[in-house]
């Protein structure tokens, strides 16, 4: 019996000491996130609370902390609170996998990129939730949009993972990255990295392809009827999501904790803040495309999901693996 | 191992209460959450009898794809209406019983012969060709097997759900009259010259546009 508590004590603090930084590098990414947006406009962006404004996050949630949780009357009310605890949840046991240096994972599980992308599917749940119970039209059409539009690039999500693997052989995350030691993915697939990105973009709700919460059209989507520590919550699983699929990028194509080059000053540094630093270079991506593209017509996302990114992505795995095949590449023999 | 069981115990009771509840909750979309709660707990548990590849497939699948469907017929169909109607006056003098008992009986019998092939799962397992090795990953070894051994059998499901799926959007494909449709080469070659057009407009007649 003491054995299983001192191993329940344990896996406590390892995951303790992997999601208080994720909360926290959270929080500092959202005012990095208006930060670039304000600098893209020549704005200042949040400077006023903290050294640059860097506390602003935490004032914005001490103030939905303690304003006034609104459930509305006709809403179906245990739905209704259970949605953003699922968006939250999931958005933050997808890091269990993520590999952070070699060894330096909580579960280094043998599928561990199917456990990735199994997550990141059950993630559109907490959004039809939370639109279906509010009993609302806005939140209903902006979950119904945004169900149809992660649907759809999953699936090219998908197979620009059967790409990455073919090189591989392997499902597990640190397999990936140790694949990559000679050659980053993101140089024979760069095409694929372009559509993951673009993918991630589509799969997070982000503008371009914000149409979920489309403030023109649809007031704010599935948040509508969601107030105080609720909203916060949408809001946070939506960040660490976003910083997931950065991470996810940054491990199948930008070669995880590797130092760029194997020579003496770069891998000095240790593997962890190689993969932190690689993960901030996709969030500012992330966020200048925010800043500089205009939203997407709801057809013209469908289009570019289904019938220009399904076909050629597929169409890079016939190549990837008769290129693999013919140069006799193949991984796992 | 008590962990092993104590989290064995867990999950199938999740899985058979939230079974029961699917059937027995009057709310559709409550039906289907519990359906869907059914299947993580189910991949839960063939992942604790170490088939992975299975379990994650399960999720991504039936939870990632077929109950996000689900969901929305659900959720477009009318359920005010449907509310109670076992008990409402709008009985339908039950014709839909026969066929219910009929599927129920056909699944009792198949559960019975499960269980009662139970008994046999030794000599079973010992008489299956393959040989399980705990070496390898179990996604490796289900590769392994499917396009090998079972190639030919693996391709025809391709080519059934192929058809299945040309069917669907056959059948719900319906030609439109008047419908616009965006041209992007048409909109990009579009020259100054032919996009400005330069019209005498008479007195009291005006232009006729999009002629």
């Amino acid at each position: 019996m003491d054995s299983y508590f001192s191993i329940l004590f344990t896996e406590v603090y390892k995951i303790l000491f992997l999601l208080v930084p994720v909360l926290v590098s959270v929080a500092m990414i959202v005012w990095l996130d208006r930060r670039v947006w304000a600098f893209v406009q020549k704005r200042r962006g949040p400077n006023v609370v903290g050294p640059f404004g860097l506390f602003q996050s935490l004032a914005d949630a001490l103030k939905y902390i303690f304003k006034e949780i609104i459930i509305p009357a006709s809403s179906n009310k245990l739905v209704f609170v259970l949605a953003p605890v699922v968006t939250m949840t999931l958005a933050l046991i997808s890091w269990a996998v993520i590999p952070f240096g070699e060894g330096f994972v909580l579960a280094d599980i043998n599928v561990g990129i199917l456990y990735l992308f199994a997550v990141s599917s059950l993630g559109v749940y907490g959004i039809i939730m939370g639109g279906w119970a509010s009993n609302s039209k806005y939140p209903f059409l902006g979950a119904i949009r945004s169900a149809a539009q992660m649907v759809s690039y999953e699936v090219s999500i998908g197979v620009i993972i059967i790409n990455v693997l073919l090189c591989v052989g392997s499902l597990n995350l640190s397999d990936i990255v140790m694949a990559q030691q000679n050659l980053w993915f993101v140089i024979p697939l760069f095409p694929m990295f372009v559509i993951f990105f673009i993918s991630a973009l589509a799969e997070t709700n982000r503008p371009p392809f914000d149409l979920p919460e489309a403030e023109a059209e649809l007031v704010a989507g599935y948040q509508t009827e969601y107030s105080g520590m609720m909203y916060a919550m949408f809001w946070l699983g939506e960040y660490a999501n976003i910083l997931l699929m950065c991470a996810m990028g940054s491990v199948l194509f930008l070669g995880g904790w590797l130092s760029p080059i194997d020579i003496f000053p770069l891998n000095a540094i240790p593997g962890p803040f190689w993969l932190i630093f690689k993960i901030l270079f996709l969030f500012i991506l992330f966020a200048l495309v925010k800043a500089t593209v205009p939203r997407y017509r709801y057809d013209q996302l469908m289009k570019l999901g289904w019938k220009i990114f399904l076909p050629f992505s597929l169409f890079y795995v016939v190549l990837t693996s008769s290129f693999l095949l013919y140069f006799d590449l193949l991984p796992g023999k | 191992m008590i962990a092993h069981s104590v989290f064995f115990y867990v999950f199938s009771l999740i899985a058979i209460i939230s079974a029961v509840m699917v059937t027995v909750s009057k709310n559709t979309v409550h039906s289907v959450f519990f359906l869907i709660l059914d299947f993580i707990s189910i991949s839960c548990l063939f992942i604790m009898i170490g088939a992975e590849f299975l379990g994650m497939i399960m999720l991504i699948v039936y939870v990632g794809a077929v109950a996000v469907l689900f969901l929305f017929v659900v959720m477009m169909l009318n359920v005010a209406e449907q509310k109670g109607q076992w008990f409402s006056s709008r009985w339908d003098g039950g014709t839909h019983i026969p066929i219910g008992l009929l599927v129920s009986l056909i699944i009792f019998f198949e559960l019975i012969i499960v269980i009662g092939g139970w008994k046999y799962k030794p000599d079973l397992l010992n008489s299956l060709s393959i040989d399980i090795s705990t070496e390898v990953t179990n996604t490796r070894s289900i590769g392994n097997v499917l396009y090998t051994d079972y190639i030919h059998l693996f391709q025809i499901s391709g080519m059934i759900l192929l058809v299945a799926m040309i069917g669907a959007i056959v059948l719900t494909y319906r030609e439109r009259a008047g419908v616009k449709r965006q041209s992007y080469v048409k909109q990009i070659s579009r020259e100054r010259d032919e996009g400005v057009d330069l019209v005498e407009a008479e007195r009291n007649k005006g232009v006729k546009i999009d002629a």
